[in-house]
């Protein structure tokens, strides 16, 4: 977080390896997660659904950006079958909750599981091709698990494969609207978060990087690189399957249209405009292609209302469209400025408040 | 007594180039032992052999009793075989101390889940394997740029990181690739200290490539001259010197390239263990 290391003096590795070795840091940080607790509570108190809702999905798309973010940004491996993978999580929770009755978490654990290993599966072709080939290998594989979802009855339930399930209860708590879902969804999202902060630090996240950067000098240093590539595949398709997992009990429903190739793209947006190889770039770039759209929509209506007298229904054709336009442009723009995403403005930002206001 | 590291009779052909023809000899432990020889006499490609980069065509290399010959090059960096790239091969754009922390990676077991938590164990064994780091650091005078990336520094450091990280993971025998390519004198001298106290102070057996003369004679124990794929001469840096044959590959002369066939023959070997594969 906020960083202003001068007068602050390491005298332990141990202090000087922590995952906020500034006191002030660690301040915003622990307010960081703080706000995060109290967030719903203004909302609630205007009983806004609607916008509660909206962070919601923002939560779940954040704990599956992570996860890409740690196949694509730190081991340097493309995925679009990101989608997939997420479908995998959600019918695996889905079957297991509606028709075995398992619990939530049991449901969520198990998405997790079961999209580690269909991901580790699909991640094998990793071994021989990497980039651009590596992209079509895991198109095939979102391609594949749609298939399946789509014409195997056992799984995808049938009639427009989609599946019911009731809303998820701990210890006789039913998490039955927006502001109690958040409080369900939040810990996940805390939990995706900080883990994989700490794995990027540890010995496998340094050797997932080590991948990524060079793989000889990988191999070299004992670093198994095939090992660590099917492992980054694991890592980050039980991300996907926990955030499929959870998608569907926040639905109520597991549905393959929520997870269809557009949505491994949108993923792929998140994490390139958020910042490859950033834990917080991840939600910064979920939150961006989650809220942009929300955004623009309200500017529009809200112009053509307002400014030109023009009632809602009249530009709702011309606003679809609009919408995709400056979406795009937008995203193209924000990629021209910052390369390296939401995460490098970000740090910039840091960067400047670290001598503020005294920079010289 | 048995070699530390046996090379016997490895060929390697490259399309319809015999890069490496037969090359034999061994590494005892402890030794500084210098690979020298005209470019693209195979130098380089013996050690791709000897880590695994290159699996030989024919012959065979045995570690401290251990056949390495075809084993993929982690699995033999994990039997303690460290080694450097002619051309760097850093990862640019990790710290320093990420660098060197990576060259602990063998000793290191933190899985997944545990480096999630980064608990207890996972600190501890964090911060056991800096020290080890951090006196790297120390010996290779390196300490200002810990936080450094990689990527942004001089050659002649760069070079010293990579060492650092072949280092850290404390190898029983160390494969330098030309440490002191394309470095000024001053920088040469630094790095030919460093190799030296290594192999002096920590007992590291050291197999270095390298085409500064001056160098090579001054800190090796025993020279290993190679031209055409072969190993012509083998000896005292002394020795090596004044063999006609190392000074004919070196200065040219009659013995050119189409008569290499015939040098096989002349048993003008200067070690017996050379000769034996004759």
């Amino acid at each position: 977080m906020i960083n202003r290391e001068s007068g602050v003096y390491q005298t332990t590795y141990e202090g000087d390896m922590a995952l906020y070795t500034l006191p002030l840091a660690r301040a915003t940080a622990l307010a960081a997660v703080a706000l995060l607790v109290l967030l719903p509570l203004p909302l609630w108190s205007a009983g806004n659904e609607h916008w509660m809702s909206i962070v919601n999905t923002i939560v779940l798309s954040a704990i599956g950006a992570i996860g890409l973010n740690i196949l694509v940004g730190y081991t340097g491996q493309i995925s679009i079958g990101h989608g997939g993978f997420m479908a995998a999580g959600a019918y695996a929770a889905a079957i297991l909750s509606s028709r075995y009755d398992m619990p939530f978490l049991v449901g969520v654990a198990a998405g997790g599981v079961v999209a580690m290993l269909v991901g580790t599966f699909f991640g094998i072709p990793s071994l021989r091709i990497k980039g651009l080939y590596l992209a079509i290998a895991t198109l095939a594989a979102q391609l594949i698990i749609e298939w399946t979802i789509n014409h195997v009855t056992w799984i995808g339930g049938g009639a427009q494969s989609t599946i019911y399930v009731q809303n998820p209860t701990i210890l006789g708590v039913e998490f039955d609207n927006e502001f109690r879902r958040y409080y369900l969804l939040l810990p996940f999202f805390l939990l995706a978060y900080f883990g994989a902060l700490n794995l990027v630090r540890s010995r496998v996240g340094r050797a997932f990087i080590a991948v990524r950067d060079r793989d000889i000098a990988a191999e070299i240093i004992g670093v198994d690189i095939f090992k660590y590539k099917l492992l980054a595949f694991a890592v980050s398709s039980f991300y996907a399957g926990v955030a499929g997992a959870l998608y569907t009990y926040y639905l109520r429903i597991a549905n393959y249209e929520q997870f269809t190739l557009i949505v491994s793209i949108q993923f792929l947006a998140m994490i390139i405009i958020g910042g490859l190889g950033s834990v917080i770039g991840s939600v910064l770039g979920a939150i961006f292609i989650k809220l942009l759209p929300i955004v623009l929509d309200l500017t529009v209506v809200g112009v053509s209302e307002n400014v030109f007298g023009v009632p809602y229904a009249r530009v709702a054709d011309f606003l679809a469209n609009f919408q995709l336009v400056v979406f795009g442009g937008l995203i193209i723009l924000f990629l021209a400025i910052e390369p390296q995403g939401l995460a490098r403005m970000w740090f910039n930002v840091k960067r400047y408040f670290r001598l503020w206001p005294f920079s010289y | 007594m048995t070699a530390q590291l046996e090379i016997r009779h490895v060929s390697k052909v490259f399309g319809g180039v015999q890069a490496v023809n037969r090359v034999t000899f061994d590494v005892n432990q402890g030794e500084l032992v210098s690979v020298i020889g005209p470019n693209g006499a195979g130098k380089t490609t013996v050690l791709n052999m000897i880590s695994g980069f290159h699996h030989p065509d024919l012959g065979s290399i045995v570690f401290e009793g251990t056949d390495i010959t075809g084993r993929a090059p982690s699995r033999i960096a994990t039997l303690g075989v460290g080694r450097t790239f002619q051309n760097i091969a850093l990862f640019r754009g990790m710290t320093v101390l990420d660098n060197l922390m990576l060259g602990r990676h063998v000793h290191m077991k933190t899985g997944v889940l545990a480096g999630m938590l980064y608990a207890g164990r996972t600190r501890r064994e964090e911060v056991e394997h800096r020290r080890v780091v951090e006196d790297v650091i120390d010996f290779l005078e390196i300490e200002p740029l810990r936080k450094r990336v990689v990527g942004a520094l001089p050659f002649g450091l760069q070079k010293r990181v990579e060492l650092g990280r072949a280092l850290a993971a404390h190898p029983k025998i160390l494969l330098l690739d030309e440490p002191m390519g394309g470095m000024n004198v001053e920088e040469k001298e630094d790095m030919a200290r460093f190799v030296l106290d290594v192999n002096d102070e920590w007992g590291t057996t050291v197999v270095l490539v390298e085409h500064d003369m001056g160098v090579v004679m001054d800190i090796s124990q025993r020279v290993v001259v190679m031209d055409l794929g072969e190993t012509i001469a083998e000896g005292t840096p002394v020795d090596v010197k004044a063999n006609p044959l190392v000074i004919k590959a070196y200065l040219g002369g009659k013995t050119g390239a189409k008569t290499w066939a015939g040098r096989r023959g002349t048993g003008d070997r200067i070690d017996a263990s050379t000769a034996r594969r004759a």
